[in-house]
């Protein structure tokens, strides 16, 4: 007997852009071609719609209140804490904090934690890729606790050298912060690996997956790694939401980092009780309407698969890259073997703003600048680049189109 | 300039120019023709102290004061930028300080740049009108400002 399988076996992209309405829109009169992603992506009708419902249905301050909206709400909230500890393998629901973003995640971490455990002569590795975010709170602990910010280099095809971190290790290292996937290269960083090596000199490990949680499987116990944070809003969830992972034992040993409503057990005008993990970290009312949307946006990841979305993304950069290439003058910068979908490049004569102006004319949306990581730019003598990043919904029609307004900048710009 | 045209009277002639061009692609082929064709500032100009800074360009800025008036000359690393400045270099040098602080420059709303003074743009454009206008009010209550000479 014949058994066929009813699941296709690549996903039908022209349905999928059809849950995104902005894709509908039009952008000085041509169709919008929005290669954006890594900046923030787009956002489903079911994470639009699970917004309106919380405003229209139960919208309600969480956890104190007693009354129908209130329960509902609360039960929404902490279901998308659920969704997201299944989502990056934590061990408990107490290891989801959830913060404004990514550079909160970092911030809370660099203050709770950095604070309280880093002393003078300490040393703190971090990399030559790194978005702004994971530069400057650890320049910051470093001032004020004397501490040492040691940089793992870079090499041409944008990959860290892991001789070179292996090197920096030492007894004094206490902590480790690396992005896992390069908002402006594109490449993915051997983190398992890395995490590993700074365990053997007893340091922490974090890792910035601003980029890396929408593209890639992330399983944090697998990884092992101690903190690990993310953005809602580059993972086709709304925006204004972060997720902070900790290991509970570090989470229950750090001091809060801000003060207020939510995370107390007790007050009295002489000593405060602090709550339990994971309210310790979330002071005052939090972007409930956000977080709860967020799980929209999880479900819509997780009904597709990861691996299909992979698998298309990484069709779109292998075919965009094969086609860019044969622009005259054209230079991706980023040439990692491990890449997520992100396309970093130069143009011979063309300030990266005038291509980003030439093809917003054209409808088309890239990132141009330095990306938020002006030390990595510095690295190869550039003052920023182009950057086209792939989402989903993004057909190799568009890519296509790219190429040839990139070939009219050529032109235009001669 | 044309020291004939007064700067209204520049505004509406740029605006008429504009008006001929139906598309985008259009319009920035010009812009950019202006920038190719604007004269390159003296290397000896391009110093800190005359930088205008924007996000992602780089534009550099002097102005020099004779006979009661602004002469400005400038440059970006940018192209689409150049072709902006060389507008503003058409409306503005050449004038009295009275005559550039009080400049609507609404040409640059009607022949749809307005983007280009958006935050989001950061493009120096803004700060480069803003420090247009500084150059002529400092000059007007003569401060003594660095100039060319």
């Amino acid at each position: 007997m014949n058994v066929s399988l009813s699941i296709p076996k690549t996903l039908d992209i022209a349905a999928i852009r059809q849950e995104f309405p902005v894709l509908n829109r039009e952008v000085k009169e041509r169709p919008l071609i929005y290669f954006d992603n890594a900046a923030t992506s787009q956002k489903p009708q079911a994470v639009i719609d699970a917004l309106v419902q919380y405003y229209s249905n139960y919208n309600a301050n969480i956890h104190r209140g007693i009354h129908t909206l209130a329960e509902e709400a609360t039960a929404a909230y902490e279901e998308t804490r659920d969704t997201v500890k299944s989502f990056i393998g934590a061990r408990s629901r107490e290891e989801i904090i959830f913060t404004r973003g990514t550079t909160e995640s970092i911030n809370l971490v660099a203050y709770s934690w950095g604070r309280k455990n880093i002393q003078a002569g300490d040393e703190i590795i971090i990399s030559n890729m790194e978005h702004h975010s994971n530069i400057v709170p650890w320049q910051l602990l470093c001032e004020e606790k004397n501490a040492v910010l040691k940089i793992i280099p870079v090499n041409d095809e944008g990959e860290l050298l892991q001789d070179e971190y292996e090197k920096l290790l030492n007894s004094k290292t206490r902590l480790v912060s690396v992005v896992h996937a390069s908002n402006a290269l594109g490449t993915v960083n051997p983190v398992k690996q890395m995490i590993a090596r700074a365990h053997a000199v007893g340091a922490l490990f974090m890792v910035d997956g601003a980029q890396s949680a929408v593209h890639l499987d992330i399983d944090v116990q697998d990884l092992d790694c101690d903190f690990f944070a993310l953005s809602a809003h580059k993972l086709y969830g709304p925006t204004g939401v972060g997720v902070l992972f900790g290991r509970k034992e570090l989470l229950e040993a750090m001091p809060p980092f801000m003060g207020g409503g939510e995370m107390i057990k007790e007050v009295t005008l002489q000593k405060t009780t602090f709550n339990d993990l994971p309210y310790k970290f979330e002071a005052g009312t939090p972007n409930i309407a956000d977080v709860i949307a967020f799980k929209a946006a999880i479900q819509f990841v997780l009904s597709l698969g990861r691996e299909k979305i992979r698998r298309h993304e990484q069709d779109l950069m292998d075919y965009a890259t094969t086609e860019l290439e044969k622009i005259p003058g054209l230079r991706i910068i980023g040439k990692a073997k491990e890449k997520v979908s992100v396309i970093s490049f130069v143009l011979e004569n063309a300030h990266p703003q005038d291509i980003g102006i030439l093809l917003d004319n054209r409808g088309i949306a890239v990132r141009t600048g330095h990306h938020c990581a002006q030390p990595l730019m510095d690295r190869y003598r550039i003052p920023g680049t182009a950057r086209a990043s792939f989402a989903v919904y993004n057909m190799r029609y568009e890519v296509d189109e790219l190429v040839k307004g990139l070939q009219r900048v050529v032109k235009i710009l001669a | 300039m044309n020291p004939d045209l007064s700067i209204a009277e520049t505004e509406k002639e740029i605006i008429e120019e504009f008006a001929l061009f139906d598309s985008w692609d259009d319009k920035y082929e010009y812009i950019i023709d202006l920038g190719k064709r604007l004269p390159p500032l003296d290397a000896k100009y391009k110093k800190d102290e005359n930088r205008v800074r924007g996000c992602q360009s780089t534009v550099w800025l002097v102005a020099d004061f004779r006979d009661g008036k602004l002469f400005y000359e400038a440059e970006s690393d940018a192209m689409i930028v150049k072709g902006l400045i060389s507008m503003l270099i058409r409306v503005l040098s050449g004038r009295t300080p009275d005559e550039i602080i009080e400049a609507k420059l609404d040409f640059i709303r009607e022949i749809g740049m307005t983007t280009h003074l958006a935050q989001t743009r950061s493009n120096g454009l803004l700060s480069m009108v803003k420090q247009m206008k500084h150059y002529a009010l400092a000059y007007k209550i003569k401060d003594p400002v660095p100039s060319k000479n």
